[in-house]
């Protein structure tokens, strides 16, 4: 196995020692000789229908509450000062005419601020949340040009903001690693725990040998989280109990990791994040909600904090820069021999998350030989953390655009290549897919985009003034589920069910698609099922992240299905018709159980309650671990089509038309899936024309914190985006279905590139790809 | 933000005694959408605010056959007017190719004039030096991120750019800026309205404190009304100009009789291309003349280093839209 395979079943979490028990508590379903989840047989329910958002008629109104805005009685309002070096000490630190302006509350420092724990290293435990486990204004030490060196609470916002702007800092400044040249420690970088480096055969001799080859070195800029609801948290403290309304994808972990901070009890604190603005991969557990708590403990008052725009800049971190050099070498008919992917991004001390760029690559093609790494190297700057397919969005982006460089060479399709080096099993582990069907994705993407109408010929389509092109390139992201997935079902005797799961809905449709997951499970009507989530004290270690949330959600509630099949086939008794039934004889339906093979046996949930003189039936299922992904290499695919027009005299490029044709497994809501895969593909846009964090690598400070100078697309620049998908169900994947909300970056930036090269004839390697680049 | 007072004038003369009376810690007000930033910012930190957003708020006539606009007509108000629209088509094509629709029904014609450079340096109160911000602090934009700022007059003590684009029109246009103040009445070309940073960065313009510009007048121009304005940025919407043009020509006998040329984001001030107009006045309307009267604008221009690519845009920008409107002179004569 190789090296980068057991990174990635770190990623899901799979620890040896556990290993035995999980194969015992593994369903069948999902391993080898298993039964495929039944919902995958059935086709007439409710998955697979353009449900609208349960939660839209709030949200539209306004009337769905966001962290930020939860108001408190006697709340008051936090402001954050941050450093403006990039390591150093603070010398002096006068926040005398802060204390002393109107309406403060107080004024928090490193002096008065209580001791706290360091904040649990997100993946250093199954249950820790902090992108940042630097101390937490602990000392007077300076790691990051941005870092939080005060916070003020005050009576209004106002007052607070204006109370910070009177603090005033003196430092002792050290010398610090802010770019690349500078950086120090560089080493083979490490993802979820393992080392980023593969490699299969001596791809550097087959590479000095092939016949045909490509090589070049790609960059991509930092990019910074953009969330529309920049991060917030109003909090309050209660006896020992600290209750916080978050905005999280990861209630469950900031209630332990705020706990371990702390020195409390898991149980004393509680998280709520019912509505959640996008996450992204940023909504974790950062200074923020750890500083408004101490605050909050030492002025004995509830405390509200909302980062503003610079915050999020100064605080959270963002995607890191990238410098990626590809060469491919392939043989007279175009068949990959050598798979060359290696480069270098920075990272921090106090940060778990450098660029794993090589991902994509492992299981993209066939080759004969392999030769991946990351290289990273430390710099003193704000934490680098997950953003949307953290490794392929930038990782694609190399690839895809040298597999196009490598067609140009070999006069053929990028198509056609692409399909010539599907490999048949994982290329790097060996293991069957579990389902991949990238090639009729290509197919039905090629045919609807009207790939057959594009030139090879690059510069070869000018209308007026602008230059057209079309370009396309493969996505891909894992299937991942990790480990502690939960749920609980309420069944009254109404027949009404009440799904409770620490899941998280950041705007992807997660009550919605679980509500018709469950009905369908459940044999029950969409209005017969609720769907509580976004809060730590119900069950589950649920991370929306990782595109896994849906799997570990579907899975935790099949199994606490079976519980409850079995639970109500004792209770029915030998006066039902369902007398004598096991639990695999039978399925729900019509707000009852019924005889697989003879649907006259059937008698009722409530009917069933109401014999047996309970008003409810609770139970619980957890999912077992994630077994599923040792047997096979399981990766959602999508092939994606771009045209682009670019002027000819000022090089600005305009997209088009937009067409992504997906094989995610089975589609379980069409139209929040849409949304899911469009709003990816909207990202791939920024990601390919303009996002580019300004990083000064003078002081190491961030220049463009703000929506005006960090460009993201706006609505002129988003053309029609068509989405498509094979829609054919993963039988090892619950419901069919693996995870979307990552997929629709990936592929993008080089889709964007490769139809800038065919229409204009050039190759721009540095991102992102703007105007000057095309001069 | 700092606390400070707010009051709406009654009349310019009141405008005038209540800022003029409180020295140099009082600001006009018009729609705020970038004063207020500023206030927020604490780049700008008023005692006083005196909102002038009742006052002359009419587009009329004057007799001359120009437009007399109100200082706090909307930008929307601007850009939709009937007679802006047929006699000075690249103002209102400029108004619209600024910020979105909700900052333009806000933002008054003084406010746009008046606001201030998005320099990120001079934004970063807290962690950047700035001299326009704090005069003799230094600069961190001429040797930092300056892909948006000038190419042409600037100073080693500042590199920013004006980003309005309401201006780079009102410059080609040869507006003419009402003011009144403690002295009373005025009026001042608008081309002198602005000034280059030379060794005073901090003064964006040539006004006095207490200074309030009560309307812009544009005059009778007949070649505007075949004029055009070409912006172009890093996005297609809601991005400061890379580089702008605004351009009427008029042409007899394939000679060129009148030229009016300005240029956005190049410059601390809307730049009005003298020399360019100068070159050409008088040539044949030719693509050869375009691009020389071009070169003969941008020869001084000295590029930093993240914007060297603007000289060549600006060659470029201003070749393109002569010879668009050359062209559609051409068609017009013909029909």
């Amino acid at each position: 196995m190789s090296i980068v395979d057991k990174g990635k079943e770190a990623a899901q979490g799979i620890a040896q020692s556990v290993m035995k028990k999980a194969v015992e508590l593994a369903p069948g379903a999902l391993l080898p000789g298993g039964r495929p989840d039944p919902l995958i047989r059935r086709q007439h329910g409710h998955i697979g229908k353009p449900v609208s958002r349960v939660d839209g008629p709030l949200k539209v109104r306004g009337a769905a509450p966001f962290a930020a805005e939860i108001a408190l009685d006697g709340m008051v309002y936090a402001a954050l000062a941050y450093s403006t070096i990039a390591k150093g000490r603070i010398v002096t630190l006068d926040t005398g005419a802060a204390e002393a302006a109107p309406g403060v509350v107080l004024v928090m420092t490193h002096r008065n601020a209580p001791r706290l724990n360091p904040p649990p290293r997100f993946l250093s435990g199954d249950k820790a949340a902090a992108g940042d486990d630097s101390p937490v204004m602990q000392d007077d030490r300076v790691r990051w040009n941005g870092e939080p060196i005060a916070l003020v609470l005050a009576e209004t916002q106002e007052q607070a903001d204006h109370a910070r702007s009177l603090i005033r800092v003196t430092y002792a400044e050290e010398p610090a690693a802010t770019s690349l040249p500078t950086a120090d420690g560089c080493e083979v970088g490490t993802f979820m725990g393992e080392p980023l480096r593969a490699v299969v055969g001596d791809a550097d001799a087959a590479f000095a040998a092939a016949p045909h080859k490509v090589e070049a070195v790609y960059t991509t800029p930092g990019h910074n989280h953009n969330a529309l609801e920049p991060h917030g948290a109003t909090l309050v403290w209660r006896g020992d109990e600290l209750f916080i309304h978050d905005a999280t994808q990861a209630v469950a972990h900031t209630a332990w990791s705020m706990a371990q901070i702390f020195d409390l009890e898991e149980a004393q604190v509680h998280v709520s994040s019912p509505f959640v603005g996008g996450g992204f991969g940023a909504k974790g557990l950062w200074q923020h909600q750890i500083l408004a708590a101490a605050a909050a403990r030492l002025a004995g008052r509830p405390v509200r904090i909302a980062l503003s725009r610079e915050g999020v800049y100064r605080i959270v971190g963002g995607r890191s820069p990238t410098e990626q050099r590809v060469a491919l070498g392939a043989d007279a008919d175009g068949r990959l021999t050598a798979i060359i992917h290696r480069g270098v991004t920075p990272k921090t001390r106090h940060s778990p998350m450098p660029e794993p760029f090589i991902l994509p690559t492992q299981s993209a093609y066939a080759a004969k030989t392999f030769a991946l790494e990351v290289q990273t190297c430390y710099l003193d700057m704000v934490a680098n953390t997950f953003m949307r397919a953290p490794g392929e969005a930038v990782g694609t982006v190399a690839l895809e655009c040298a597999m196009d460089e490598l067609a140009e060479q070999l006069g053929m399709d990028p198509v056609e290549l692409r399909i010539l080096n599907e490999p048949e099993k994982d290329p790097l582990s060996g293991r069957p897919f579990s389902s991949r069907n990238i090639v009729a994705a290509y197919r039905a993407g090629a045919q609807r985009f009207g790939w057959e109408r594009r030139n090879p010929v690059p510069r070869s389509r000018r209308e007026g003034d602008w230059l057209v092109g079309m370009g396309c390139a493969t996505a891909t992201y894992p299937y991942h589920r990790m480990p502690g997935g939960a749920a609980r079902i309420t069944l009254d005797a109404a027949g009404h069910a009440r799904i409770d799961v620490a899941a998280h809905e950041m705007g992807m449709g997660t009550a919605t698609t679980h509500t018709q997951v469950a009905a369908d499970r459940l044999g029950l009507p969409l209005e017969a099922v609720t769907v509580r989530y976004g809060d730590s004290s119900l069950p589950g270690v649920i991370l929306a992240g990782g595109s896994q949330q849906t799997a570990s959600v579907g899975l935790s509630v099949m199994m606490a299905h079976q519980e409850l099949v079995g639970e109500l086939l004792k209770l029915a008794g030998n006066d039902s018709p369902l007398a004598g039934l096991g639990a695999d004889e039978v399925e729900c339906a019509d707000a009852g159980l019924r005889k697989l093979d003879e649907p006259g046996r059937f008698e009722s949930y409530a009917s069933i309650l109401a014999r047996s003189g309970r008003s409810e039936l609770v139970v619980e299922g957890s999912a077992p671990m994630p077994l599923e992904t040792m047997h096979w290499s399981m990766h959602s695919h999508g092939a994606m089509f771009c045209e682009v027009r670019v002027n000819a005299i000022t090089g600005e490029t305009r997209v088009s038309r937009f067409l992504g044709s997906f094989d995610c497994g089975r589609i379980l809501n069409p139209k929040t899936a849409a949304s899911q895969f469009r709003g990816g593909i909207i990202m791939g846009l920024g990601l390919a024309l303009m996002e580019e964090t300004q990083f000064d690598g003078r002081n190491g400070r961030i220049m463009n914190r703000n929506l005006s100078d960090y460009h993201l697309p706006v609505h002129l620049d988003v053309p029609e985006i068509e989405v498509i998908w094979t829609d054919i169900p993963d039988p090892h994947a619950p419901m069919g279905a693996r995870g979307i909300g990552e997929i629709g970056i990936t592929g993008t930036g080089a889709a964007v590139a490769n139809a800038i090269h065919n229409a204009t004839g050039r190759r721009v390697r540095e991102f992102p790809i703007t105007l000057d680049k095309l001069l | 933000m700092m606390p400070f007072t707010y009051t709406q004038a009654a009349d310019a003369d009141a405008a005038v005694r209540l800022a003029g009376g409180q020295q140099a810690g009082a600001r006009y007000l018009g729609g705020g959408t970038n004063l207020v930033d500023l206030i927020r910012e604490t780049i700008e930190r008023p005692t006083a605010l005196v909102d002038v957003t009742g006052l002359s708020d009419g587009i009329t006539e004057t007799d001359g056959g120009g437009l007399l606009i109100g200082a706090a007509v909307r930008n929307t108000a601007l850009a939709e007017h009937r007679l802006v629209r047929s006699r000075y088509p690249m103002l209102a094509r400029a108004i619209l190719a600024g910020a979105s629709p909700q900052i333009r029904n806000m933002a008054t014609v003084a406010g746009n004039i008046l606001q201030r450079t998005r320099c990120a340096y001079f934004y970063d109160q807290a962690g950047s030096r700035c001299n326009k911000r704090e005069p003799g602090q230094g600069c961190d934009a001429i040797d930092g991120f300056n892909r948006m700022h000038a190419i042409l007059g600037a100073s080693p003590s500042c590199v920013a750019t004006h980003p309005s684009d309401m201006c780079v029109a009102l410059a080609a246009l040869d507006a003419t800026v009402h003011l009144t103040g403690t002295q009373g009445e005025r009026r001042l070309p608008f081309a002198d309205l602005h000034r280059l940073p030379g060794d005073e960065p901090d003064r964006d313009t040539v006004l006095q404190p207490g200074d309030l510009i009560t309307a812009v007048e544009l005059p009778a121009l007949p070649t505007a009304a075949r004029s055009a304005y070409r912006k172009v940025r890093d996005r297609s919407s809601y991005a400061f100009a890379l580089v702008s043009v605004a351009a009427a020509l008029a042409v007899e006998n394939g000679t060129v009789t009148d030229v009016r040329l300005a240029l956005g984001g190049v410059a601390h001030k809307p730049w009005r291309a003298s020399k360019a107009e100068q070159a050409l006045r008088g040539q044949p309307a030719t693509e050869a003349a375009f691009q020389a009267a071009a070169a003969a604008e941008l020869a001084e221009a000295t590029p930093l280093r993240d914007n060297a690519f603007k000289v060549e845009l600006a060659q470029r920008v201003i070749v393109a839209v002569l010879g668009e409107l050359a062209e559609s002179g051409l068609a017009g004569d013909g029909a």
